[in-house]
């Protein structure tokens, strides 16, 4: 059993669902961000998605653009995302770690030697927000040995039999996205988007979790209702933007993830 | 690799050879599918293209002269260099080929929103013109140093009733204009029709926008065979993202035609301050295609730097990354200073002011003119004109007279 099923098995066990947090890695540097991190851990998020900055994120809105400009001027990268991974790995030996990223960074480290170095660093699963299933074979093709998921996105664009299929090749779990429009934009239509869960889930048995445009316990409550798990980022980043030279930054952002976990227990 | 070959791509998902393909967020997904969908169906019906005749030969001012530049090449004492006047049509450029076909595809597809991205203005500036004729809503996407560097173009878009929205992420460019049109068309997706400007962005763009602008070649064969008798022996063109370059090139990659793209090299190649992409780029993905990109050894993408604000871009389309590997078409790098060279060298020999964009084209056809007999012949595409650069012309001399 991977530790993706096992997070979903001991949550629906203890009638929670997942509180999946996304952050930058390196925001704003490499050694404040792991405190962030193991803040996050500590104070509930069941899945962490480790985001790896990309100088072109067309598909992040201003918050999470913002904070992969700090990473990068932080000197992030994916050589040292991977050390990051390990030493969550380390810490946190239960808590999946999903690496996300644009796929030109994976590009240029290599398809290979990023599948090698992030399965060997402990990484559960990856998540490329520009590659969608007609072009990640040549991605996945070259990944073989030991399985790492290509976490999929389906968006409320997708039409049904392209949604099926999309279920049909997933692993782990399915990344559903709430709403058109990038990263962080307000307003979460809970009633569209129960409906869009409720779509996807006569298709898979693949557990989904649900994100974009989610930033308060009130929407946690409402979309953990209906789904497996509640994606949030750029409520997170843009806690960080607001408290940057906080010496207590990693203290905030844990009370906000003990508001958010709270509303996942069913 | 026999010579039809070369015409055969993109395969059904969209690939150039290893190029292209679509590389977005999901959301977009069924968009492109459904655009590709309209792209096949609409566009090659005979219906639609009078349409699209009538619009380029009553409304832009199609089919543009031929025109040999005698002055110019007696100057150079080598080969006759002929012009592709794209410079004469409406709005300034050959931008026009392109928006008026994708804006009557957003017609026939029932959208009626569009949005462009813009480097130098002349895309935006026909998109906004589109928009205009069609009685649809615009807005332009527009790096803040662009709109400093292009004032005049931004005025003739908001004259035509488009929203110039101005783009201060990254360098302020077009690369960070088309980053923020892709976020806009994500949360518009479902009324609004993305009308891109050049032969990049995910499949079917790099095809459509081919198709809309290989009439300049089109045109340019018939004519050079009615006055000349024969094929040309060289095509240049100046290549961005390579949309003027291959609407004139695609006609001629079956014949035996020498072809040179000419990107900006900026201050020089070797200052690392330029945009040959695919003279000094590597692989990559931006935009939603693999192509050459300017880019470092982490896959974060590099500033682009060019005098001419319409070739400022750190990728190329595809259909070029392919050619250039299939050594179909030389690629080689013309810096500012030599662009403005040519750029002055044609306004007064010819008269006719050039845009910055197409100076790089000049100027590698007055090198390449010298080395040449007399007896051969050099098709420049002139794609467009220059009024928009005269700030930019200016300030240069300012500088020079300090």
């Amino acid at each position: 059993m991977t530790r993706i099923e096992k997070t979903f098995d001991r949550l629906a066990a203890a009638n929670e669902k997942a509180l999946v947090g996304f952050i930058t890695a390196g925001d704003p540097d490499t050694a404040k961000s792991f405190e962030i991190i193991s803040s996050m851990i500590d104070n509930g998020v069941d899945v962490l998605e480790l985001g790896v900055p990309f100088s072109d994120p067309t598909a992040d809105g201003p918050v999470i653009q913002r904070s992969s400009a700090r990473a990068i001027k932080s000197k992030m990268t994916l050589g040292k995302a991977k050390e990051m991974v390990g030493s969550i790995r380390k810490k946190y030996p239960d808590t999946p770690v999903i690496v996300f990223s644009y796929y030109n960074p994976i590009y240029a480290y290599g398809i290979e030697n990023f599948y090698g170095d992030f399965v060997s660093a402990g990484a559960d699963g990856v998540l490329v927000v520009d590659l969608p299933p007609e072009e990640s074979d040549e991605m996945t093709g070259k990944w073989t040995g030991d399985p790492l998921p290509l976490i999929r996105l389906v968006a409320p664009t997708t039409p049904d039999d392209r949604m099926k299929h999309i279920a049909d090749v997933s692993e782990g779990f399915i990344y559903m996205v709430s709403k058109t429009g990038v990263t962080g934009s307000a307003g979460l239509d809970a009633q569209e988007s129960s409906g869009q869960v409720a779509r996807l889930k006569q298709m898979t048995r693949l557990p989904v979790c649900v994100g974009f445009g989610i930033s308060t316990p009130a929407d946690v409550a409402d979309m953990a209702r209906v789904a497996d798990g509640v994606v949030i980022g750029s409520a997170f980043e843009r806690t960080i933007e607001n408290n940057i030279e906080d010496p207590d930054l990693a203290g905030i952002i844990g009370r906000q993830t003990a508001g958010y976990k709270a509303a996942t227990r069913m | 690799m026999t010579q039809e070959q070369y015409r055969q791509y993109p395969d059904e998902k969209g690939h150039f050879g290893p190029y292209g393909g679509r590389y977005v967020a999901e959301t977009l997904m069924p968009a492109l599918l459904e655009l590709e969908a309209a792209f096949n169906r609409f566009v090659p019906d005979s219906e639609f293209q009078a349409e699209l005749r009538v619009m380029l030969h009553t409304y832009a001012g199609r089919p543009t002269p031929l025109y040999c530049a005698r002055r110019l090449s007696d100057k150079l004492g080598g080969a006759a260099i002929y012009l592709k006047r794209e410079d004469l049509l409406h709005t300034g450029a050959h931008k026009i080929n392109n928006t008026l076909g994708q804006a009557l595809l957003a017609k026939k597809m029932g959208k009626t929103k569009i949005i462009a991205e813009t480097g130098a203005g002349q895309h935006g500036v026909a998109t906004a013109t589109a928009a205009a004729y069609f009685g649809m809503e615009c807005k332009v996407f527009m790096g803040v140093e662009d709109i400093r560097r292009q004032a005049p173009n931004v005025k003739r878009m908001e004259l035509l009733g488009a929203t110039v929205e101005p783009v201060a992420s990254g360098t302020g460019t077009l690369k960070d204009a088309m980053n923020e049109a892709m976020r806009y068309w994500v949360s518009a997706i479902r009324d609004t029709f993305y009308v891109i400007g050049s032969v990049a962005g995910p499949h079917p763009y790099p095809t459509m926008v081919r198709v809309f602008q290989k009439i300049i070649g089109e045109e340019a064969r018939a004519q050079v065979m009615e006055t000349c008798g024969r094929l040309p022996d060289l095509l240049i063109a100046c290549v961005g993202g390579g949309s003027n370059a291959m609407g004139l090139f695609y006609p001629f990659l079956n014949d035996d035609v020498a072809i040179m793209g000419v990107e900006a090299a900026g201050k020089g190649v070797e200052t690392g301050k330029h945009a040959a992409t695919l003279t000094a780029g590597t692989t990559g993905v931006l935009h939603g295609s693999k192509s050459y990109l300017l880019q470092d050894e982490c896959g974060q993408i590099r500033e682009a730097h060019s005098i001419s604000a319409g070739l400022d871009y750190p990728g190329v389309g595809p259909e070029h990354a392919l050619l250039k590997d299939l050594g179909r078409i030389t690629y080689m790098s013309v810096k500012d200073d030599e662009a403005l060279k040519a750029f002055e060298t044609l306004c007064r020999v010819e008269g006719i002011i050039p845009a910055l964009e197409s100076s790089h084209a000049v100027y590698c056809a007055m090198t390449e003119a010298k080395k040449r007999s007399t007896e051969d012949i050099i098709m420049v595409n002139l794609s467009g004109r220059g009024d928009k650069d005269l700030g930019i012309v200016a300030g240069v001399d300012e500088i020079k007279a300090k």
